[in-house]
């Protein structure tokens, strides 16, 4: 099947696929790329299974035309690890019990990692907030607000 | 977050030594979550994939007079069509697997639907959206039907016809009722006697299991004939069972590999999938995806249950509870499923965590032109513990009192008898209604604070079992030709009498059975009575049943054994296999909750020691 | 499956537009139709132009792109009034996608930027260079929208509020905005409006009208709430029944109007 060639940076390095015609980023990273982190939940923007960021900021890959994120940077759960390990917050989610069926966790993941990046310092609220669009329908909230708190503790401490 | 014991409470009863409860954890598929690494069966990917998409019915109810597919089968990337004719047995229920109920859905609709959504045709194309496409170009000559949606209506004279294999929109129970009866004393004598009748009724609407992962499953042909199928059951084995029954193929072709769920809830136990997925697959030779998007899950995902609960208490002016009767139906939806099941458990748990002397019940699994309702967290329970526990407030106002001390005042203490002939043991409501006051500031007497599950349980009439006055009413088909109303003893007809039984504390029989028929199967519980078994002595001869003559039974297409009035089956666990009495000869003679090969030891037995 | 096709400007993308094809804008509503095989048309059109972003803050008038996102009203300096309406949609990821021109095309239980637009008495200016007011936009909803504009509101004079099941991201049960003017002392030239509680964004007129001279406390409102959904027929949906929608606007127009800070 023909389909519109995307290129763009994945995780810090080249990436590139076919997207189908209208096709979104969900299917471009999961079929396309081979990243199956970002998760299909609803197809609709309603769950936050696919969130990933897109240049820092969460989108949601299945409502995201693909061929849009040409020549942008985009990072998922695949590129979270500090190269040998798992990354801080997803340390702090396993200390945390922060992860029931797992289906949720790469999105959760993505939506702490952006607000992190930008407020390093967030008030339990502003943890709500971020992870305000990601369901866990395990409902499992309370130790994943307690695991993105306790990792921009630990960020803090270390510096 | 910090688990706190309260080791005053029981200290003596409990061995503290733990090396693993109230200590944190780290779960063995973490690491596999936090990557975004565990292997949930979307993640696994083939090249050639095929994609399903099911015609569905957009009404309640309907025959299917004719289907055109010529249209969808010419259109690009369709591979080929799944026909109800193509599954080589089109039928099956869920328990069929333990015995239990007749085999009443179809994998895909071949002559009438009876709910929106039920699939009658199954499209494979090479990309979902093919399918879809192709799907919505199917023509179905629809004959539309009256359809119920309500269980009570769905149970009067005159109701439409929801399910062929129970003509009477209920389950069959034990071959000869309507619905699972408990009799436990004399409720009707109790209500005249009483102080004040509280009446309630109560109803839960369906709850949407909505898993984050929708459910499917990818089936793929390997070599010798086998077929892969990474699955989000949450019952491997069930839906094994359910693929080689309905695809008549030996469990030995099928190889099936699951265990990563993405929230399942007990929705993903329906096991309709594997099925198509694997068909699709031998069908074609290629692999094959069969995977709901979130509207069909939304739709068609069996949810939770509906259930209304009618409770009628008869209560002294000091607040005791001397009778209670339930009236409580269960929707099934269109078919069977689990619900037969729900309906046990429900009775199982009746009168709550009470001791009342006269209990009834009649409990109905009701089959309406609703989506299929299945298993989902303490499905069977949740509705009437909600019931249960309003009732009691309500209770609490007609008395005046505290409705903390009235729980109190009624719960059950150690050797109490239960409504099922079983003994109370492990009570604690008790102290969790003290610890739960006090933790809320809530003051209560020091009389109720001076109460302990285990002290005074078990004396007096507390211990024992009553004689119990019985009815043979709500006979299969009763209710549909004379509009006999749901309650206990709703009818003129005769009643029978049990005598009184025996109490006793033996861990594996319980109480000695009244009535031979009575005596619980071995072969059902899935332990061996030992010989030290209080023995049915002095079994009270049978009792006068003045019921209308003995019916000959409907012929036993189930195994479920047929009992009498005045008794309910504990619900049978439903994975437990069947053992045979003599399989492993007399040194195998076991005590529930002793240790055993390949036996889970908290399958039964008593936490206390 | 639709084609994409990509302008560099407005006017190339609304030439390009027609009976057989859809607009894309940010994506959080056309591509769930692509998704589920229900755009319904073969082409989905779509602009890069510059011109359709940004927000252009002058003295007394605000200038809204139509690619301006959700996340960038909420977090535009000068527009810290709007910021409750634009931080009402969605979830974080969603309002990176969402847009000011997509907003005003979103059905029925969404849109609840565009019921701030409303009450705001915005105007919408389209590709071929014309402008509309709002609330005569969304009898149909049509064109290629570069950008809305309206009036600054004086201090304090605008209140939004929404009303949720499932916080803090869930859809709205109803949400409501009011540009309460005010002329010595007393309310003037009120607008009042709601969403969720018709299939489109809508005013109150009734309640405006009983609003008009009236002071904004206790005693002066009661005329409008009782007037509050005179002439609307509330739908049915999941997320509420009409009646509960009939039962309750009173009283989440009170909590607006007198800006009673309650969830």
């Amino acid at each position: 099947m023909s389909g519109t060639p995307v290129t763009f940076t994945l995780n810090g390095a080249a990436a590139g696929g076919f997207a189908d015609p209208g096709g979104n980023l969900l299917d471009l990273l999961r079929r396309g790329v081979g990243d199956r982190t970002p998760k299909y939940g609803c197809g609709q923007g309603s769950c936050g299974a696919c969130t990933v960021l897109v240049d820092g900021a969460p989108r949601l890959a299945c409502i995201t035309l693909a061929e849009s994120v040409a020549g942008r940077d985009v990072r998922t759960a695949a590129g979270l690890g500090d190269g040998a390990g798992l990354g801080a917050l997803q340390q702090a989610f396993v200390d945390h019990f922060a992860a029931q069926c797992g289906y949720c966790t790469p999105g959760m993941l993505m939506a702490a990692t952006a607000l992190l990046e930008r407020d390093p310092n967030p008030s339990r609220d502003a943890v709500v907030d971020a992870i305000g669009g990601n369901i866990c329908r395990c409902t499992g909230y309370e130790p994943i607000v307690e695991a993105i708190l306790a990792a921009a503790r630990g960020a803090r401490e270390a510096r | 977050m910090a688990v706190k014991f309260r080791k005053d409470l029981f200290a003596d009863e409990r061995d503290d030594s733990l090396a693993e409860i109230g200590r944190p954890t780290i779960r063995q598929d973490i690491q596999g979550h936090v990557t975004g690494r565990s292997p949930f069966y979307d993640d696994r990917h083939f090249d050639g994939l095929l994609h399903v998409r099911c015609v569905r019915s957009p009404h309640h109810h309907a025959r299917i007079r004719s289907i055109d597919s010529s249209r969808a089968e010419a259109m690009p990337g369709v591979v080929r069509l799944i026909r109800p004719r193509d599954v080589p047995r089109n039928l099956n229920t869920l328990l069929s697997l333990i015995g239990f109920g007749r085999d009443d859905e179809p994998l895909l609709a071949e002559r009438k639907v009876a709910y929106v959504g039920e699939p009658v045709l199954a499209v494979i194309a090479t990309s979902a959206a093919a399918a879809e496409t192709a799907a919505a170009a199917v023509t179905v000559d629809w004959e539309v039907l009256p359809h119920v949606l309500d269980v009570e209506e769905a149970l009067g004279p005159g109701a439409p016809v929801v399910n062929d294999e129970y003509p009477n929109n209920s389950f069959d129970y034990h071959d000869r009722y309507d619905h699972q009866k408990l009799r436990f004393g004399d409720a009707e004598s109790a209500f005249a006697a009483a102080d004040r009748i509280v009446e309630g009724e109560y109803q839960m609407s369906p709850i949407e299991q909505a898993p984050l992962e929708t459910c499917g499953a990818i089936a793929a042909p390997e070599t010798g004939g086998r077929i892969a199928c990474y699955t989000a059951t949450q019952a491997l084995f069930f839906s094994i069972g359910v693929t080689g029954k309905l695809l008549e193929i030996p469990s030995s072709r099928l190889h099936f590999i699951g265990g990563t769920v993405g929230g399942g809830f007990g929705g993903k136990v329906d096991s309709h999938h594997e099925p198509v997925a694997v068909l699709g697959a031998m069908l074609t030779g290629r692999p094959v995806k069969y995977m709901w998007d979130r509207a069909e899950e939304m739709q068609v995902g069996g949810p939770r249950g509906g259930e209304r609960w009618r409770i009628r208490d008869g209560v002294m002016r000091d607040g005791r509870i001397t009778a209670r009767a339930f009236t409580g139906f269960f929707d099934a939806g269109a078919y069977t499923r689990l619900s037969s099941y729900a309906v046990q458990k429900a009775t199982g748990h009746l009168p709550g965590p009470y001791t009342i002397p006269n209990v009834a019940s009649n409990v109905y699994c009701v089959y309406t032109n609703r989506t299929p309702s299945t298993a989902m967290r303490g499905f069977g329970i949740t509705a009437v513990d909600f019931a249960i526990e309003c009732q009691m407030d309500r209770v609490a106002e007609a008395v005046g009192m505290d409705p903390i001390e009235l729980r109190i005042l009624n719960a059950y203490r150690d050797g109490d008898m239960k409504a099922h002939r079983r003994s109370a043991k492990n009570c604690a409501l008790i102290e969790s209604c003290q610890v739960a006051a006090e933790k809320a500031g809530w003051r209560l007497s020091a009389e109720a604070m001076a109460q302990s599950s285990r002290i005074g349980g078990g004396t007096g009439w507390r211990g024992e079992i009553p004689e119990t006055v019985t009815d043979d009413e709500g006979r299969i088909g009763e209710r549909r030709r004379s509009g006999l109303a749901p309650e206990p003893f709703s009818g003129a007809g005769a009643r029978g009498r049990v005598a009184a039984g025996a109490a006793s504390d033996h861990p594996a029989t319980g109480n000695a059975p009244q009535r031979e028929d009575m005596v619980a199967e071995a072969a059902r519980l899935g332990f061996r009575i030992d010989s030290g078994a209080p023995q049915p002595a002095a079994r009270p001869a049978a009792p006068a049943l003045a019921a209308s003559g003995d019916e000959p039974r409907a012929p036993a297409a189930a195994a479920a054994p047929a009992l009498p009035p005045g008794h309910a089956l504990p619900a049978p666990p439903p994975a437990q296999p069947r053992r045979e009495p003599d399989a492993d000869g007399p040194a195998a003679q076991v005590r529930p909750g002793v240790r055993r090969p390949g036996v889970s030891p908290f399958i039964s037995g008593s936490r206390r020691r | 499956m639709p084609r994409v096709e990509t302008y560099a400007t407005a006017a190339e993308a609304v030439r390009a537009l027609g009976p057989g094809a859809r607009f894309l804008g940010g994506g959080s509503l056309v591509m769930i139709d692509v998704n589920h095989g229900a755009l319904g048309v073969e082409r989905i059109v779509r602009t890069t132009d510059p011109a359709l972003r940004g927000i252009r803050v002058e003295s007394d008038r605000i200038t809204l792109g139509a690619h301006a996102t959700m996340a960038e009203v909420a977090g535009a300096r000068d527009l810290a009034f709007l910021a409750p309406a634009a931080l009402a949609v969605g979830g974080p990821a969603v309002r990176n996608a969402a847009t000011v021109g997509g907003n005003l095309f979103a059905p029925h239980p969404y849109g609840d930027f565009a019921v701030a637009l409303l009450a705001l008495g915005a105007t919408v200016h389209v590709a071929d260079g014309q402008e509309r007011p709002l609330d005569e936009f969304l009898d149909e909803r049509s064109g290629l929208v570069t950008s809305v504009s309206f009036r600054r509101p004086d201090g304090g004079a605008f209140r939004f509020r929404k009303v949720r099941r499932v916080r803090p991201a869930g859809a709205s049960v109803m949400c409501m905005a009011a540009l309460l003017n005010r002329s010595a002392g007393r309310l003037s030239n009120v607008c009042v409006a709601y969403g969720g509680m018709a299939a489109r964004p809508v005013r109150a007129r009734a309640a405006e009208t009983a609003l008009e001279g009236v002071p904004l406390d206790r005693g002066g409102v009661r005329p409008a709430l009782e007037r509050a959904v005179e002439g609307l027929d509330p739908p049915t949906d999941a997320l509420a029944s009409s009646w509960y929608r009939r039962e309750t606007a009173p009283v989440q127009l009170r909590r607006l109007l007198l800006g009673e800070d309650r969830g």
